[in-house]
């Protein structure tokens, strides 16, 4: 039988069920190998539910840093009986499945094509502890320490972990050092050696590891978000609940144990983005964090905000949808949602951070871009990116680096006589000037409303003063080009005809297809959009190419229809290569897709009788 | 022609600009400003409508107060009683937010910046449905504001549907019968935690103007639901909000008169007459109690106290309840005494040193 043999670069994904402390255990494996130098991509497949249900933690091993999602099960872990079936199938041919043999399984619930390891975890755990607690918990540790002998993990990095995790607690720590090697000695005693290892590297080098919410809401204390208003929303929680941390550790003042900021979990969606409309109308710098459904009830407050300029940031951690759709699941299916949230003509800006790296940097920058833009600005994760733990650049402040407030006019500047219209164009950038409330006895007082007005803020139903609103509101949008992110070129090694355009989470797995499409001889120029509106070089890009594929986690295309709509492409151009199904989407998905239609599209020109 | 006029859609007529002349013996408060400058564009409510009079008793009130007329930032929802913040304070900060959602936006403004006196003016139709959650949360939470609403049981500017504060079995205009039980927002401010509730009328300013000047120095969440009649919609016989109807059945249970904390009382009582209550920042009510059972201290029994007078159609007005030791939302937070939107990159950003203590704890 063969056999998959591979050093540093194989994928173990662990079957468990929910709220037995599998998910603790599991990133303790994928820790210890990142600690080994060698980068590892965690991913955490699990349900709607607290406790019992089918969970699932992927762990890539991946020496060469490819980050995204493979596909395929190298090994398969299983600790839960519910779903050996479909866990079993799972595995590539040659693969290997270890499982807990404590209860016999029928032969032909296994398959031949695979290495079986059987161990029995429960009857060695039983027979180790009688508390039912302390069994469920360590259980998880007899499996991790058998798989560090067979995978030949170290295991002082292992209890290097344990010595962090329970700082203190001596009793806790010498429990699971005795529970890991109990699997050990097992492993030692009675399996074979297989052919997945994993050796010493100096891969990782100064990378991070951390989730893209923690960054998310690291980025919002860094930037000077003082107001957080929220309501809890999976897969966004995270995000206001790592900012309470980051401030209460950041944000004290030291003489007075003072809070420099305001944290309000609100009633519902419609409260917590009302709370940031208000705090952004009134000079503080705010930030709500939600998903789809909470997208869906803000859109009012966001059409508001958009009309009366209002500055507000919205971390969107994307789920799938529609409705509740797939509350643990991931998609980019926000795209439309947020361009054009609010009825009316409305067009947001929308920042795609593919990291939490850019998570942290996209996050600051949003507060920066809505005072400046005087408007909502949407920073679109995802629940791939925000709630995994992923290797990244270290996160980075310039110290010269001064907040963006915006054009504030001042009591100064209203003294001496400065004409003060809310919604006059100034300058020509479509961006008026506002002031704060309170800033001046007799001037520059106006009435914020979100129905139709004339450039000094009074009530007008007059078609002119709509369309100079409008019209500069438009300006404004052109003026946002220039300062969102500019698009990432990955240039082909060799001329290329072909084009892909992909961005946020998407961006991991896309790299390393373009590695395995160009070892195919096939050649792609890529462009990584990371903000919408769209800029110049995006159509240039388009128009260079014949064929653009792009790459989207949904399923009507959104931001093809958006490339279309906003940036005057032509639809015949674009290829729309999907992947919906709510888990992220992998290399192997992108590679095989892009080879297939490539393919198709070189012989039709014969068939049709055109020249290629 | 037929006029619609549609929800929140009613043209503000801004071509009607006020004189600017001011009669040099117009008094000055201690601020240096004339009642003239507490005012704004004028009204485009229908002549005789309640929600007028309480302008003009918050105009009076802020003069009174000598508050400076920019330090107050108004903010309102949808409807009649929403378009009104336009029609005084003319200085300043105003904003027409969406319908129901006053308080989430006041919530918002307040965190940012604790040191303006938030006025949030509101209707029936605005509170009391689409806004019932908010309007019950910004209680629970402490915001430290001013609520008014101005209750009028009707949807003026959708001409005349029923509010959900209207009365069972009162009659709208066209002489339909209301079945729905109503929403009482003072009881309903009682149970959610507001730390001063009071209840006016429009028709009647020297209860009123006391009761906002109290309201607008109130530490915490202060609700003052006032009966507004409108004129247009619900001012018929059969209707429970009309002139006719709160006049007669009008139980006022004291008479206020509020010092703020730096002036010297001056009127006299007569011995037992009055109740003195000191707020959180040092200003002192005065109730000359017009109804010797009623505490206006004891939260429990002034619910059942409102609830047994409405049971017998009457409708209890005044300050109803006051807690001097109410705490607002700032003080539960624990946030710094300067306004978070006066903070800079220096008191707000960690910098460069901390973010590498964070990198390297997350690898």
């Amino acid at each position: 039988m063969q056999k998959i043999e591979a050093i540093n670069d194989f994928v173990v994904k662990f079957a468990n069920i929910n709220g037995s402390g599998s998910a603790s255990a599991n990133e303790l494996f994928a820790r210890a190998i990142l600690r080994m130098g060698v980068p590892v991509s965690p991913r955490n497949i699990f349900p709607s539910n607290i406790q019992g249900l089918p969970t699932w933690f992927e762990v890539r091993v991946t020496e060469h840093g490819y980050l995204g999602r493979r596909g395929g099960v190298d090994m398969m872990v299983t600790m839960n009986p519910q779903t050996w079936d479909q866990d079993v199938r799972e595995i590539d041919p040659g693969g290997y499945l270890f499982y807990d043999s404590s209860k016999p399984i029928p032969r032909a619930r296994f398959r031949d094509d695979i290495h079986v390891i059987g161990m029995p975890v429960t009857e060695i755990c039983n027979n180790a502890y009688t508390d039912s607690r302390e069994r469920q918990l360590l259980k998880n540790i007899i499996y991790i320490g058998a798989l560090t002998q067979l995978l030949e993990i170290d295991p002082a990095e292992i209890e290097k972990l344990f010595g962090e995790q329970y700082k203190g607690k001596e009793k806790l720590f010498d429990a699971n050092v005795q529970a890991l090697n109990l699997g050990r000695d097992y492993a030692q005693q009675h399996l074979k050696r297989i052919a997945l290892k994993v050796e010493r590297r100096d891969a990782v080098g100064d990378k991070v590891f951390v989730d893209g919410n923690s960054a998310a809401a690291l980025g919002c204390v860094y930037g000077g978000a003082t107001v957080c208003a929220w309501y809890p929303i999976t897969p966004s929680s995270s995000v206001a609940e790592a900012f309470i941390r980051y401030t209460q550790k950041l944000r004290v003042d030291p003489a007075t144990g003072q809070h420099r900021y305001a944290i309000v979990q609100a009633e519902d969606e419609l409260a917590s983005i009302g709370m940031v409309v208000g705090a952004g109308w009134n000079g503080a710098r705010s930030f709500t964090a939600t998903s789809g459904p909470g997208i869906s009830l803000m859109t009012e407050f966001i059409g508001l905000a958009y009309f009366a300029e209002i500055p507000a940031v919205v971390i969107n951690v994307q789920r799938g949808g529609p409705s509740t759709g797939m509350p643990t699941r991931t998609q980019q299916a926000d795209v439309l949602a947020c361009a054009y949230a609010s009825h009316g003509d409305t067009r947001h800006v929308l920042l795609f951070p593919e990291d939490p790296y850019e998570c942290f940097e996209m996050s600051a920058q949003a507060l920066d871009l809505a005072e400046r833009l005087q408007t909502p600005i949407f920073v679109m994760s995802d629940l791939d990116i925000g709630m995994n733990q992923r290797l990244c650049r270290p996160f980075a402040w310039d110290e010269s680096r001064e907040y963006d407030r915006g054009k504030v006019m001042t009591r100064e500047a209203l003294d001496a006589g400065t004409d003060f219209g809310r919604y006059l164009d100034v300058d020509g950038d479509g961006i008026p000037y506002r002031t704060y409330p309170g800033t001046h006895p007799t001037k520059g007082g106006y009435f914020t409303r979100g129905s139709t007005k004339n450039a000094y803020a009074g009530y007008s139903e007059a078609g002119a003063d709509y369309v100079y609103n409008m019209q500069r509101l438009l300006r404004k949008f052109e003026t946002a080009k220039s300062l969102v992110p500019l698009p990432v070129l990955t240039a082909a090694k060799f001329p290329a005809r072909f084009a892909a355009i992909f961005y946020g989470s998407t961006s991991p797995a896309m790299h390393e297809a373009i590695d395995a499409l160009a070892e195919q001889g096939i050649y792609i120029n890529a462009l990584r959009i990371r903000a919408f509106p769209f800029q110049n070089e995006i159509a240039d890009f388009i128009a260079a190419h014949s064929k653009v594929f792009v790459l989207e986690q949904n399923l009507d295309g959104q931001l093809t229809t958006l490339l279309i709509n906003e940036a005057g492409v032509s639809p015949a151009s674009l290829i729309r290569v999907l992947h919906y199904d709510g888990t992220p989407i992998t290399a192997r998905f992108i590679t095989q897709e892009i080879a297939e239609r490539v393919s198709r599209i070189n012989v039709r020109p014969l068939r049709e009788g055109m020249v290629a | 022609m037929c006029v619609h006029f549609v929800k929140g859609w009613w043209p503000e007529m801004t071509y009607l600009a006020k004189p600017t002349l001011h009669h040099p013996s117009l008094t000055k408060n201690r601020v240096g400003f004339t009642r003239r400058d507490y005012e704004g564009k004028i009204s485009t409510l229908c002549a005789g409508c309640g929600h007028d009079s309480i302008s003009a008793a918050i105009i009076q009130a802020c003069w009174e107060l000598d508050v400076e007329p920019h330090r107050v930032a108004k903010l309102s929802g949808i409807g009649c009683s929403s378009k009104t913040p336009d029609y005084f304070l003319g200085n300043s900060h105003g904003f027409n937010t969406v319908h129901g959602r006053m308080p989430s936006v006041l919530t918002g403004a307040y965190l940012a910046n604790r040191e303006l006196i938030y006025l949030g003016v509101s209707g029936d139709g605005d509170s009391a449905s689409i806004g019932l959650g908010q309007f019950a949360h910004v209680m629970r939470r402490g915001v430290n504001m001013t609520y008014i609403v101005e209750n009028n049981g009707v949807y003026g500017l959708t001409k005349g549907q029923f509010s959900a504060t209207a009365d069972k079995g009162s009659k709208s205009k066209r002489g339909q019968v209301n079945n729905d039980a109503p929403l009482d927002l003072v009881t309903l401010a009682l149970v959610m935690g507001a730390t001063f509730v009071g209840r006016g009328f429009s028709g009647d300013k020297t209860q009123l103007v006391p009761l906002i000047k109290a309201a607008l120095a109130h530490q915490g969440a202060a609700v003052i639901d006032v009966l507004s009649p409108c004129l247009a919609f619900n001012n018929h016989t059969g209707s429970t909000k009309s002139y006719d109807y709160v006049r007669e059945h009008n139980e006022a249970v004291n008479r206020l008169d509020f010092w703020p904390q730096r002036e010297e009382i001056t009127a006299e009582y007569g011995e037992g007459e009055v109740t003195e209550v000191r707020q959180h920042d040092g200003s002192v009510v005065r109730l000359r109690k017009l109804h010797a059972d009623y505490d206006p201290t004891d939260r429990i029994r002034a619910m059942s106290y409102i609830q047994e007078h409405a049971a017998r159609g009457e409708v209890v007005t005044g300050l109803l309840y006051l807690d001097v030791d109410s705490a607002d939302l700032h003080e539960q937070l624990g946030t710094v005494d300067a306004p978070l939107n006066t903070l800079g990159a220096a008191e707000l950003c960690p910098g460069s040193a901390a973010l590498e203590q964070i990198n390297a704890s997350l690898r």
